[in-house]
């Protein structure tokens, strides 16, 4: 039983943790840039449990709308609610945010991860012991020391996740984790993500790749042209798409 | 002709022998530069990330304006210090014209801006890098400052040398308000002026050439933290 990060809000239940973050729910999301409209009227609830792909073309709001969730954007119209109340800074530690890029500390590997788990308020006994295991996790214990800038992009995506992880988050938002990465290190990653949703965590993650897609999801969320085309179980969704849009993309057809 | 030789070789004995005028105002110049690009780092260092970091109207003018006194002439701080600090002056009852303080006073002005303008740049750039990653971490204002101070250290501490070399060399502020008083505000740079005007050839020669090694030292420093840095990949 980790130790509940606050006891201000009271929401706590026997064991429950306090700062819940689930479901994250966006209703009516719209963003709008220089005139255009990128994300238009959006209702998503992302709930506990299953491995929901956000998918669609480029372009069509996939970033923008992960980043909305995770409270990283302003919706410029509606509201985004982490388990019913508005998202707080507090809570961010139990929302895990794996960029497309990197986005490397100049320390070592270890350090950034301990770092993570400064900011989220573990004790500073705990911190060596967990910054450990979430690199033994990720594979990359032997490289602890090294400065995380120095590692390759996908012992860099590994170690981004391991530190998202570290922090034992509700949910892990990863948005497009393996767009620079070769093979070898996207099934790495996949199989990363696929042992942390084992384990309970519930994921979010973005991309345009089908196989990918098709190797990870539960859920399909189809994103197009700032709305969602679809959302359905995966095998309903790679059988029978309801939307044209999502038919097209999957069989690599070219939509307007 | 024979005069120069002369005077370089009397040069080098100086420095060779640590003449004791010579290191009396090679130690005055280190410590006056030295105290005064600590304070400007101090006044600077915040300045430069608060400008990084904060948004407000009129943050592009304060930009502008920041960047232009980087280029400020150091006889023109001298003057507005000397104004101020002069008897009938604002702070002119804390009896400081003259003095080793004055001059760390009017060097810490030259300095601030260039501390300020290249921290600033330093920060933003890093903070364009980091800010999604920290605030998804759930890192505040605050922390988001400290660890960009940290994390930009290497380079801060690349400014700092910057307006050391700035400081140590400049002679038209510190001659105004210190007035190359024997033994109390005598630096390198009021010295090598007094004595080349007096003929005095072989001291202004000495200190010149500390100068330099002075400031070539400080330029390896920085090319060696530069390197440093990127090895380790901290830069």
């Amino acid at each position: 039983m980790r130790p509940s990060l606050d006891f201000a809000t009271g929401g706590g239940v026997g064991d429950q943790p306090v700062d819940r973050v689930l479901p994250i729910r966006g209703s009516g999301v719209s963003i709008r840039r220089a005139g255009r409209t990128l994300l238009d009227r959006v209702d998503l609830t992302i709930e506990p449990g299953p491995l929901t792909v956000i998918m669609g073309p480029n372009g069509a709001g996939k970033s923008l709308l992960l980043r909305v969730l995770a409270a990283l954007i302003e919706p410029d119209d509606g509201a985004v609610s982490w388990a019913g109340t508005a998202p707080s800074r507090r809570r961010a530690p139990r929302l895990g945010f794996v960029f497309q890029k990197p986005v490397m500390l100049r320390r070592s590997a270890i350090d950034n991860v301990r770092y993570a788990l400064k900011v989220a308020g573990v004790p500073r006994i705990e911190r060596d012991s967990r910054a450990l295991d979430a690199l033994a996790g990720a594979g990359l214990d032997r490289l602890a020391g090294s400065p995380a800038r120095v590692l390759s992009g996908g012992e860099q995506q590994r170690l981004a996740i391991a530190r998202a992880l570290a922090t034992r988050p509700e949910i892990l938002l990863l948005d497009e984790p393996t767009a620079n990465l070769d093979p070898t290190a996207t099934l790495a990653i996949e199989d990363q993500v696929r042992r942390a949703h084992q384990a309970g965590t519930t994921v979010a993650f973005v991309t345009h790749d089908l196989g990918q897609a098709r190797r990870l999801a539960d859920q399909i969320v189809f994103l197009h042209q700032g709305r969602i085309a679809e959302h359905a179980p995966a095998a309903q969704f790679f059988a029978q798409p309801s939307s044209e849009a999502a038919a097209a993309f999957i069989e690599g057809r070219l939509m307007p | 002709m024979q005069d120069f030789g002369s005077a370089f070789g009397e040069a080098f004995r100086l420095v060779v022998v640590l003449d004791p005028a010579l290191v009396e105002i090679v130690a005055l110049s280190l410590r006056v530069s030295l105290t005064a690009v600590l304070a400007a780092g101090l006044v600077g260092l915040p300045i430069g990330a608060a400008l990084a970091v904060v948004r407000f109207p009129g943050r592009s003018v304060a930009l502008v304006g920041l960047n232009a006194l980087m280029g400020l002439p150091p006889v023109v701080v001298g003057l507005l210090v000397y104004l101020a600090l002069s008897r009938a002056g604002p702070l002119g009852p804390l009896g400081l014209l003259y003095t080793p303080t004055a001059m760390i006073i009017a060097q810490m002005i030259l300095v601030i801006p260039i501390i300020a303008a290249v921290s600033r740049q330093t920060i933003e750039d890093m903070k364009d890098e980091y800010d999604e990653q920290l605030r998804a971490l759930g890192v505040g204002p605050f922390g988001m400052v400290a660890t960009l101070l940290w994390d930009a250290r290497f380079s801060l501490l690349t400014a700092m040398l910057a307006g050391f070399g700035r400081a140590v060399a400049e002679v038209g502020a510190v001659i105004i308000v210190g007035g190359n008083i024997n033994h109390v505000t005598r630096v390198m740079t009021t010295a090598i002026a007094l004595e080349t005007s007096k003929g005095d050839l072989a001291l202004a020669l000495g200190l010149g050439l500390i100068l330099l090694v002075l400031a070539i030292t400080v330029n390896a420093a920085v090319m060696a933290l530069r390197r440093t840095a990127g090895h380790a990949s901290f830069a």
